[in-house]
Order: structure tokens, then sequence, then C-alpha cells
């Protein structure tokens, strides 16, 4: 196996009194895409900081490309292209100079920094933008454009933070493909996402987390059949109703879950499962037999509540 | 700057806090190419200030003055008295525009130093690069305006032409001191604070009538404040009346410039790089 491009041991980072990242072990091996799934709040981004050699670690052992943040901070910077959860485009320059002088940052000749730019712009369907402003783009367009300065100094791994968040599904579906393009080329990618579609889409591995800890490990059909069940039966009775009925079917299926809309029956065999609410005598207004998601599995790893 | 980040910085190793990577080329070039952008009329409107300043003041009403004498007793024209004090007041003004409000817009909004220091880019990189370019705005409005003197036969000695670097000198004090003091600030009305002290800085510094005019507490505030500074220095320049007063004024120059590169350096990193 050849050795990991991130290793994580008992990472930790503290604010203050603040625990952000509680401990996280983790490793990522080259041309993988790796993703970390969590609530607001986990400590995806900051564990995305540390990785990413902006953020000093309070504990535990880091290594990025075989080096330590902690020595050599600007080394690492410079292998890794990030794109963060926020558009940091620069307003003031149009989008060719916006990846030529992000290229001149790392260091890079200009003459290669004109050339990568215009191969990237081919990249990210951006040819005919090379000129525009970028406030005039469109928000999947900015996406696309900051993905590409990302790449100009053609990095070793690629980090996104949260990278659909806010774009229109033809916007999402267009990302995707640029990504697993990428993916297909052995770029490592890391992603933090919160859209289970997308983590089942482009990650061959990921890590659900909450509240600074690792709940689960595996490949997303791995995660569902380890914390769910193959199908999900979910049945309507009416809100005043799903209570009793709830209370009637205990025991179908491998496990009940009682919401004030409707009762989910994760069971191995849905139309199973619905025959025998039948036989009991309970008709649900609408019962729905669906395959188990990945959101299933992070909605029982770190509950329903909302945070905020 | 402590011996291990020192050595770090020479060898171009250093952890995610190490301070620089001898790129501040990189960030002076970004600056120069968004220059191309920016509102020309806003740009020239600046260098136009104090040349008003010195037609209505110097011109205009120093008719009615007359001559003003200097401290070693001769008399000059008011014109040739105010036109020193407009030019440095001229640096400080193209330093502080550019390392104040644009700096200010870049940190909350553009969140541009953040995307520079995802890069290899290190915060002494980005201060020296951002104050780099603030100073030329300084430097072009500058020297602008002593050709206006030189036209208008107010540089009345040879050393003169030793105002331009006295100039650069004055541009990076004001803005190295203005990023620094701008990166502390959160909100507009902060902003505004800085307005608040530049204008009075801006008539009583000496720059229209001397010093003498005021009682010994607030000669002391104002020999404090570093426009006074900047102002002696260019007088004392192009009039030729060069005194032991001049070395203090540069080191004062000198002190400003270091303490505003470091406060901003620090101040950067620990912005972005926690």
């Amino acid at each position: 196996m050849p050795a990991p491009v991130i290793t994580a041991t008992g990472l930790t980072k503290h604010y203050g009194d603040l625990v952000a990242v509680a401990g996280i072990d983790l490793e990522v091996a080259p041309g993988e895409s790796f993703g970390l799934l969590g609530p607001n709040g986990a400590g995806k981004s900051t564990t995305m900081r540390m990785i990413g050699a902006v953020s000093t670690r309070t504990g535990g052992d880091l290594q990025v490309l075989g080096l330590d943040p902690d020595t050599h901070g600007p080394e690492i910077r410079s292998q890794l292209g990030v794109v963060p959860q926020e558009d940091n485009l620069d307003t003031e320059l149009r989008v060719r100079d916006n990846l030529i002088v992000y290229g001149r940052y790392f260091g890079i000749p200009r003459a290669v920094c004109a050339r990568r730019a215009d191969e990237l712009l081919a990249f990210a369907q951006l040819e005919d933008k090379a000129r525009s402003k970028v406030d005039d783009l469109s928000g999947g367009m900015k996406r696309r454009l900051t993905i590409a300065r990302a790449l100009v100094n053609e990095p070793r791994v690629l980090m996104l933070d949260e990278p659909t968040t806010g774009l229109d599904p033809q916007a999402r579906h267009v990302l995707w493909d640029r990504l697993f393009r990428l993916k297909e080329r052995g770029t490592t990618l890391v992603l933090t996402t919160h859209y289970m579609d997308e983590a089942e889409q482009l990650c061959d591995r990921l890590v659900v987390v909450d509240q600074g800890r690792i709940m689960a490990e595996g490949s997303p059909a791995q995660l569902i059949r380890e914390h769910s069940s193959r199908e999900v039966v979910e049945l309507r009775f009416g809100s005043q109703r799903n209570q009793a009925a709830a209370e009637r079917i205990a025991g179908l299926g491998d496990r009940i879950e009682t919401l004030p809309d409707r009762v989910l029956v994760y069971a191995a065999d849905g139309e199973a499962v619905v025959e025998q609410v039948s036989r009991l005598g309970l008709h649900p207004t609408t019962s729905l037999v669906r395959r188990s998601s990945l959101e299933d599995v992070f909605l029982r790893l770190t509950g329903r509540s909302l945070i905020e | 700057m402590s011996a291990p980040t020192l050595t770090a910085a020479v060898t171009g190793a250093g952890g995610v806090r190490a301070l620089y990577r001898g790129n501040a080329r990189a960030v002076l070039g970004r600056g120069l190419l968004a220059a191309r952008s920016s509102t020309w009329v806003v740009v020239v409107s600046g260098f136009f200030e104090p040349v008003f300043f010195l037609l209505a003041m110097g011109v205009g009403l120093g008719t009615y003055i007359g001559d003003v004498t200097l401290p070693s007793g001769r008399a000059i024209a008011y014109a040739a008295y105010i036109a020193p004090a407009l030019l440095a007041v001229s640096a400080m003004n193209g330093a502080v525009y550019d390392s104040t409000w644009n700096v200010f817009f870049k940190m909350h909004f553009g969140k541009l130093y953040q995307a520079m220091m995802a890069t290899s880019l290190g915060p002494l990189d980005v201060a020296l690069g951002e104050i780099g370019y603030a100073l030329l705005r300084g430097v072009v409005y500058a020297t602008g305006f002593l050709t206006v003197m030189q036209v208008m036969g107010l540089n009345l000695s040879w050393t003169a032409v030793l105002t331009l670097p006295a100039v650069l000198l004055i541009a990076f004090g004001f803005a190295s001191l203005g990023m620094a003091i701008t990166s502390y600030m959160s909100t507009f009305q902060q902003m505004d604070w800085i307005q608040f002290v530049l204008l009075p800085m801006f008539l009583f510094s000496a720059t229209f009538f001397p010093l003498t005019v005021y009682p010994e507490p607030i000669q002391w505030l104002i020999q404090a404040l570093p426009l006074w500074h900047a102002v002696e220095l260019i007088r004392g320049l192009t009039t030729g009346e060069l005194t032991g007063g001049t070395a203090g004024h540069v080191a004062y120059y000198l002190a400003m410039a270091a303490v505003g590169v470091v406060v901003t350096t620090r101040r950067l990193r620990s912005l972005f790089l926690d």
C-alpha cells in the first residue's frame, strides 16, 4: 500500500475552553476521494484548516504529504489546492488574472501561470469568460473558477470545503462532473459536505464527524450496511395517529423511528413490512419503500435535533 | 522576530505560522494589476487636493500674508512656506488611502488575505506587498506635486532633490502604520475615526503657520504626531534649512515604518493563521 498523503492521530484543536476537534484519527491514501461529513459545528472546517496548514493543532500528530505542518507549513500549503466554503475570488481582477495572480503567490513564473490559466479555464468551462469580471459570473461559475484557481499550483491534494452549497442542481452536476474528472486523473480529493447525495457520488471513503469526534468510517455502501438496514419504509398515518400506530407495529423490521409526520421502519425487506402492517389492520394514508441512504446513517449517528 | 522564525524565513521552512517566503513582489504585482480596474477619477482627485490648497492658500491668501520668517531669520514667500507641507500631505494622503479603506475592504469583504494565506505566502510577504503598493501612490502624488512646485519656483534649494527619497520614507511610514491600525478595525464607524485624526493633523501640524503660535503643551502634542515630522523634514529640504532635527525626523519615520510592518505582520498572522 502506498504511503498515505494525510495521517492524523488523536488530532485536537481547542479555542480557549471550546473543543472544536476532540481527537480525530484518519488516513487518506493517494488518489483517494475522502469525505468528512457532519452537521454544522462538528469540527469539519477546523480539521480542514489544520490539514491545510493554516491552523496549528493543539495536540495529536498530523502528517500531510509526509510533512508536519508544525515545521513545514508553507511547503505543505504549496502542494495543496484549497477551495474554501465561501468564495474568496479576487473581485478586483478579471477571471483569467485571478488564476495567474494566484499562481504567482506560489512563486510560479508568470509564463507558466499564463499557460496553466488557459488550460484551467478550458477545464472549468470558462474560456468565454476569461476577460469577465468575477462579479458578473453566476454562482456555479464562481465555484468552478475557485476550483480552477486551487489547481493552478498543480496540487497533490485538493481540499474542498462544502463545494456545492448554495448551487442549483444543474450547477452541482456540472461541478460533480469536473471533480470526477480530477479524481480519474488521480488527484486526491478531501471534501466536507452535508449533502449526502454528494458524498455518495464523490467519496470512496468517508468519516462522519460529530462534536469534534469521528462517529463512523467506511465507504458509503459499508456505512449504510453497518448503520442502517437495506430498506426503509416510510408510513404516514396522519400526525395525530403516528404515535399510536408506531406502538402497534412495534417489533416489525430491525428498528422503528417515530417522527411527528411519519413512522420509519428500517428493514431488510420493505414490502414484507408493508404487508405485515396491513395484516395488523392498519391503513397508512401513504406508504413508501425506499433504499436506505447515507442520510439515514447520518441522522442515526448525529441525531435529528437541530444544531444551531 | 525570534531566532527560529528568522532561520525558518531564510531556509524557507517553518511551521503553519511561518512569516516570510520572500515573495512580497507577487502581492505588490497583484496590487498594480488591480489598480488598472480602479476608478482613475478618484486616483487623480487625490493628487489635485493639495494642489488646490497651494493655489488657494499659497498663491491667493499668500498675497495678503506676505513673507514668512523662518527660525534662521530668513524670510520666504508664504507659498514657498506651505508648499513643502502640502507635499508631505500629498505623500500622506496617497499612502493612507490604500492602506486604510482599501485594506479594510479587502480584509472584511474581499477576503483577499485569507486567500493569500492559503498559498505558500507568509504574513510578512502580504504586509510588505500591500504596504509597498500603498506607499507607491503616495510617491506618485508627491512626485507630481514636486513637479508643480518646481514649475512655480517654490523649490528654493538644490536639496529639494532629496525630497524624493524623503517622500518615499514618509509614504512608507504612513502606509505601514495605516495598515497596522486598519487591521484592528471591524466597523465603518471605527474607520471614520481615522479621518477624524487625519483632518486636524493636516490643519495644525505647522502646515499653514509655525508651531510657535500654540501654547507649549499643544506644541508637544503636535510634535508627537507624525505629520509634523514630515512637514519639517520636507520644509528643511526644499528651503535648504537643514538642522540637527532633520536626522530626528528621519529616525521618527524609520521607527514608524518598522512598527507598522511588525504590527501588521503579527496581526495578519493572528487573524488568518491561528
